[in-house]
């Protein structure tokens, strides 16, 4: 065995590493621990979407010396939620700014009681006038959060956009909207708490980033490092939805235990984690794109505004990773972004896979076919002529250093699609079928990593160590979630230290073990992470042979006896390593220019669709995707990847809405919030082109969140392809559409075919 | 699960005479509970207002399928897996079998009962307008006796029916004479699968030369209850099949039909694909009666 045979592990899809234990059902998810003397928890919560609380008032009918109660004066350290800004508070504190907010809470030993308890706190407010929409918001003329209802903004520029208006073949504008999306993760936010005296606080927890969690409850009972610990549960889906609210679960359920006295468990049924919960940020984007009589990009000017709702929370680098994805994969020498996102009176919106970009690339991807449309080109030819190649310079002024091979992948994706004798003959076809089938393209990028300073700020620390019975353990704080981190984590630290894929494990994912190595978001994991266990494996292997005799090559016994040597002498085999910036990668926060991210995945999606013009709705038949994400750690779970991502962003385009009303989410039920069923998804065809990346974990990028990025504007361009309708709003449901191309008509005018 | 199951009482008495002397002796006081599909999803919610339930699942005297030369009957307690699994009904009444393989998922399936479908009485439920369009008539039992009422007037209002509070309902009658009729269903729900309708048409009918001799329409969510749809069949019956008349009855289904807007669809959308739907249907009437 030589540490240098790559590919032996790593490119081959092992099974997953928890796979046996979820599917024999051994796996024990949070509502699967009970503990000594628990008690179960319930939240009230705000019935209105902004208003002073003049008073708590317990209805007389419950005998409340059996519950414990919590409300925002018994928190002992700091009312405040740990995110960028520290503005979200625990627990309603006199005032609400959203529905369903957190105002008091309750803990009982028997579960089923809570219901009804819940139902006896009344809560009598003041209303104040709420903001519900990006443009009540901007207006400015009730002000909801902080001066101004601004969360956040930027400005990116590059060139001089305002001096090429005059001299352009074509001007061509375009207004783009997307809305929420639910995360519908299978298991709901759930987390059990225990607090002593002594020992502090600990949760257990379905969750993604437990050093974020850590630091809230640290700031929410005010106690030192060691007093709080973190430990996550198996976790049944995440998608960005556990990345910031189980901070406040933990809280709650941890306050509670401390009025208690008890280990509390709270998990929310689907009805409340619906309604209480993020999801992802709604967006109105809009575009004026100069070009010349070629159809190349002269200038891009491009307005950008989110809906953050009621608190900051992650809204400022959602928005940032909106912004540097908004003038897509292409060169263009003038480019201006302004960015906003606006305080609203909704539940705060949340890191959901993709993290912006889906927004961004829906409207520049459809944008991009009206202006192919406007200036009479191909939408295809339109985007080959200003794909970003090497050596180009993206809208942030980064230099394009590796490999980008977005024409490679275009005729990859044309080809395998059929895509120009698919169109041909449904332009044939369609003339004499109510049903009316196009073809829809999207070209994208997805920025692998945190953005601009945000790996460097992170100073991730990872690493191995091993066991004295013999087993070497991935050292991260980065979660599984059902997407492979523990697969991938243990195949790299595999491959570096020569053993087999059984010889590694995780440690438990338990903030009094683990070093921080950052949040698991922003297919972070397996480039940056994953570099990292690439590293802490080759340096073990070094230290064992420069320390413990091991040998050029060495068989696994030979492995785990100069282990017990080393260990014999120095205490402890571990090997630590931390993040260090790719040569080169430098960002201007100032400036908002540089390198935006280390590394790009690059995509493109083909969709299918046929729109029944007697129902009026479309279905997507068949997907295509392509790209190129770097090296392929796991073919399986990268193409599982591929193919949720896109279940997912078929869902976001044509199926899931997110219905307000005052605020509170009215479609609270997996009956009337529509996903997509698996009769719903089409066959999808995934194909990888490898570009190994030289600093990510063995040439990996990220691919998480790429395909979440794609499907919404493949499928709007197909919906145009077939039936001629320019639809800019996401979801487009059924009724949507008979408004574009029925409504108005008469019955006779509107006759199928 | 926000109901509390200690604020209820769940009593299987297990014989259909034992729940019918319950109900009986204190008419009102208690609820059946068949597959539970509807019921247990209001206790999921904290939503379940009745407090004593006797159970009908499992009682063999309400799950049965008997057929003879003039008609099949459906015990309430058949579900809607036993009916997909029915060879008359597949081979004559394809529109329920469809109808019941819509219904929710498999495992939904082996749950639901046709009598709790209709005794619910949403204006969406699947099987109703396909034993509409069928001439359903549905037998009631209750210690007093049996009595049959055509299933077009058992629904009174939304979820609102003729049951006694002492009464089951304790079978559905099926008339053997549509096997040569031209038959139509569709379903528009939210997505292919695990769907609530937002529309639905159903169709029996007969041609002779091209004119109307028979016709019977039935419609999901166009009215607070499961409703035949009287004056568009009208509109058809007697009359060429001709432009004019296809337009006379598209007029009159707009007026007819009653939709709301709801959380899964509009009032507009649904009155306007109700229309397409009976375009389709008529565009899909051969003009000569069916032989064998
Ligand atoms: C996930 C899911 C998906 C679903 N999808 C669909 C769908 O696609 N289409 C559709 O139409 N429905 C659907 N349903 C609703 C439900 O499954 C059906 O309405 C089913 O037929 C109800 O039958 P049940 O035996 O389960 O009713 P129960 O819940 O047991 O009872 C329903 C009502 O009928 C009464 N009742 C039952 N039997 C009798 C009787 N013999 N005499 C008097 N009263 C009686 C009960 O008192 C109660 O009021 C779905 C439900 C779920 C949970």
């Amino acid at each position: 065995m030589t540490t240098h045979a790559t590919n032996r592990i790593v490119g081959s899809s092992v099974p997953r590493k928890e796979g046996v234990d979820k599917l024999l059902g051994r796996a024990r998810y949070v509502d699967d621990i009970d503990l000594e003397g628990m008690w179960h928890g319930a939240t009230v919560r705000s019935t209105i979407p902004r208003g002073l609380i003049r008073s708590i008032g317990f209805d007389r009918s419950i005998n409340w010396s059996e519950f414990a109660a919590v409300t925002a004066a018994d928190i002992p350290g700091s009312n405040h939620i740990q995110l960028i800004a520290a503005d979200q508070p625990c627990l309603a504190d006199g005032m609400v700014n959203h529905c369903d907010e957190a105002i008091l809470l309750i803990a009982h030993p028997d579960k089923h009681r809570l219901r009804e308890a819940v139902n006896a706190v009344h809560i009598e407010y003041e209303p104040l006038p709420p903001v519900f929409t990006i443009e009540e918001s901007e207006r400015q003329n009730v002000i909801v959060w902080g001066a101004d209802n601004l969360l956040k903004n930027f400005l990116l520029e590059k060139g001089d956009v305002d001096s090429v208006w005059s001299g352009a073949a074509h001007i061509v504008e375009g207004e783009y909207r997307t809305g929420a999306q639910e995360h519908l993760y299978i298991e709901n936010n759930g987390v059990i708490a225990e607090y002593t005296a002594e020992s502090g606080v600990t949760v257990w927890g379905s969750l993604q980033c437990p050093f974020y969690v850590h630091k809230s409850l640290l700031a929410v009972f005010d106690l030192p490092e060691d007093k709080v610990r973190v430990i996550q549960t198996e976790t049944g889906g995440a998608f960005g939805g556990k990345e910031d609210y189980p901070s406040t679960l933990a809280a709650h359920a941890a306050l509670l235990s401390m009025k208690s006295g008890h280990p509390v468990k709270m998990v929310y049924d689907r009805m409340e984690d619906l309604a209480a919960t993020t999801k992802r940020h709604p967006s109105r984007v809009r575009h004026r794109t100069a070009l010349d009589h070629e159809g190349r990009l002269l200038a891009m000017d491009i307005d950008l505004a989110t809906d953050g709702g009621a608190y900051s929370t992650l809204s400022s680098t959602v928005l940032s990773r909106a912004t540097l994805h908004s003038p897509g994969p292409y060169v263009c020498p003038n480019v201006r972004v302004r960015s906003c996102a606006w305080a609203t009176n909704t539940v705060p919106y949340g890191a959901f896979r993709g993290f912006g970009a889906p927004q961004a690339v829906f409207a520049i991807e459809r944008h991009m076919d009206e202006i192919a449309a406007a200036i009479g080109l191909d939408p295809i030819e339109l985007r080959r002529r200003n794909f970003l190649h090497d050596g180009d310079t993206t809208a942030t002024e980064q230099v394009m250093r590796e490999p980008v091979i977005l024409d490679q992948l275009l005729d990859r994706a044309l080809a395998e699609s059929d895509y120009h004798a698919r169109r041909a003959r449904f332009a044939h076809e369609n003339a004499s079928s109510p049903i009316k089938r196009g073809m829809g393209i999207a070209a994208f990028y997805h920025g692998s990593g945190f953005t601009g300073s945000g790996e460097r700020y992170l100073n991730s620390l990872a690493g191995v160590d091993v066991t004295p019975d013999g087993k070497v353990r991935v050292l991260v704080s980065s979660t599984e979630f059902g997407q492979g981190t523990n697969t991938i984590l243990t195949q790299i630290a595999a491959e570096a230290t020569g053993l087999g894929h059984e010889d590694v494990i995780m440690a438990p994912a338990d903030t009094g073990i683990v070093p921080n190595s950052g949040p698991t978001v922003a297919s972070r994991t397996a480039m940056v992470v994953g570099r990292l266990i690439e590293r802490a494996g080759l340096q073990l292997v070094s230290l064992l042979r420069e320390h413990a005799g091991l040998g050029a090559h060495y068989s696994r016994a030979d492995f785990f006896a100069a282990c017990d040597r080393y260990r014999a002498v120095q205490g402890a085999v571990v090997s630590l390593c931390r993040y260090e910036a790719p040569p080169g990668v430098f960002w201007d926060d100032q400036k908002y220019r540089g390198e935006a991210y280390p590394a790009y995945a690059w995509s493109i999606h083909v969709a299918q669709v046929a729109v029944d013009t007697v129902t009026y709705s479309a279905e997507v038949e068949e997907f295509w995707a392509v790209q190129e994400a770097g090296r392929v750690l796991n073919p399986v779970l990268a193409g599982g990847q591929v193919e949720g991502g896109i279940a997912q962003g078929i869902g976001y385009a044509l199926y899931e809405k997110v219905l307000l009303q005052n605020g509170h989410m009215a479609n609270n039920q997996m009956t009337n919030y529509i996903m997509p069923t698996a009769e719903d998804v089409p066959p999808i065809h995934v194909y990888f082109e490898e570009v190994p990346f030289s600093h990510g974990g063995y040439g990996a990028k990220g691919i998480g969140e790429l395909p979440h990025d794609g499907p919404a504007p493949a499928i709007l361009n197909a919906i145009r392809d077939a039936t001629g309708v320019r639809c800019n709003t996401i979801p487009l449901l059924p009724e949507d559409l008979f408004h574009k191309l029925a409504a108005g008509q008469t019955v006779e005018e509107a006759t199928a075919v | 699960m926000r109901g509390n199951p200690d604020a209820h009482e769940l009593v299987a008495p297990g014989s259909l005479p034992a729940v019918l002397a319950m109900l009986a002796a204190s008419p009102g006081e208690w609820t059946p509970i068949a597959g539970g599909t509807e019921l247990m999803v209001a206790h999921a919610a904290g939503k379940l207002e009745a407090r004593k339930l006797v159970s009908l699942w499992g009682l063999p005297g309400l799950r049965f399928i008997e057929t003879s030369p003039e008609s099949i009957v459906i015990g309430a307690g058949t579900t809607f897996r036993d009916l997909r699994a029915d060879s008359t009904i597949a081979a004559e009444f394809s529109l329920l079998a469809r109808a019941a393989s819509w219904i929710g998922s498999v495992a939904n399936q082996s749950r639901a009962t046709l009598g709790g479908n209709l005794v619910n009485g949403s204006p969406a439920a699947d099987s109703s307008p396909a034993l509409l369009v069928y001439d359903a008539e549905l037998e009631l039992i209750s210690v007093r006796g049996r009595r049959r009422i055509a299933y077009a007037k058992f629904h009174t209002g939304y979820k609102r029916n003729v049951l006694a509070a002492d009464e089951l309902l304790f079978a559905v009658h099926l008339p053997r004479r549509f096997a040569l009729h031209q038959q139509y269903l569709r379903k528009v729900g939210t997505r292919r699968a695990m769907a609530i309708s937002k529309v639905a048409l159903a169709a029996t009918a007969s041609m002779e030369v091209g004119v109307v001799s028979e016709i019977r329409l039935a419609a999901a969510s166009l009215a607070p209850f499961p409703a035949r749809l009287h004056q568009t069949e009208a509109a058809l019956l007697g009359h060429a099949l001709n432009p004019e008349t296809i337009n006379t009855a598209r007029h009159t289904l707009l007026a007819e039909a009653q939709p709301i807007d709801d959380i899964r669809s509009t009032a507009e959308y649904r009155r306007r694909v109700a229309v397409n739907l009976l375009d389709e249907l008529l565009l899909q009437l051969q003009p000569e009666r069916r032989s064998q």
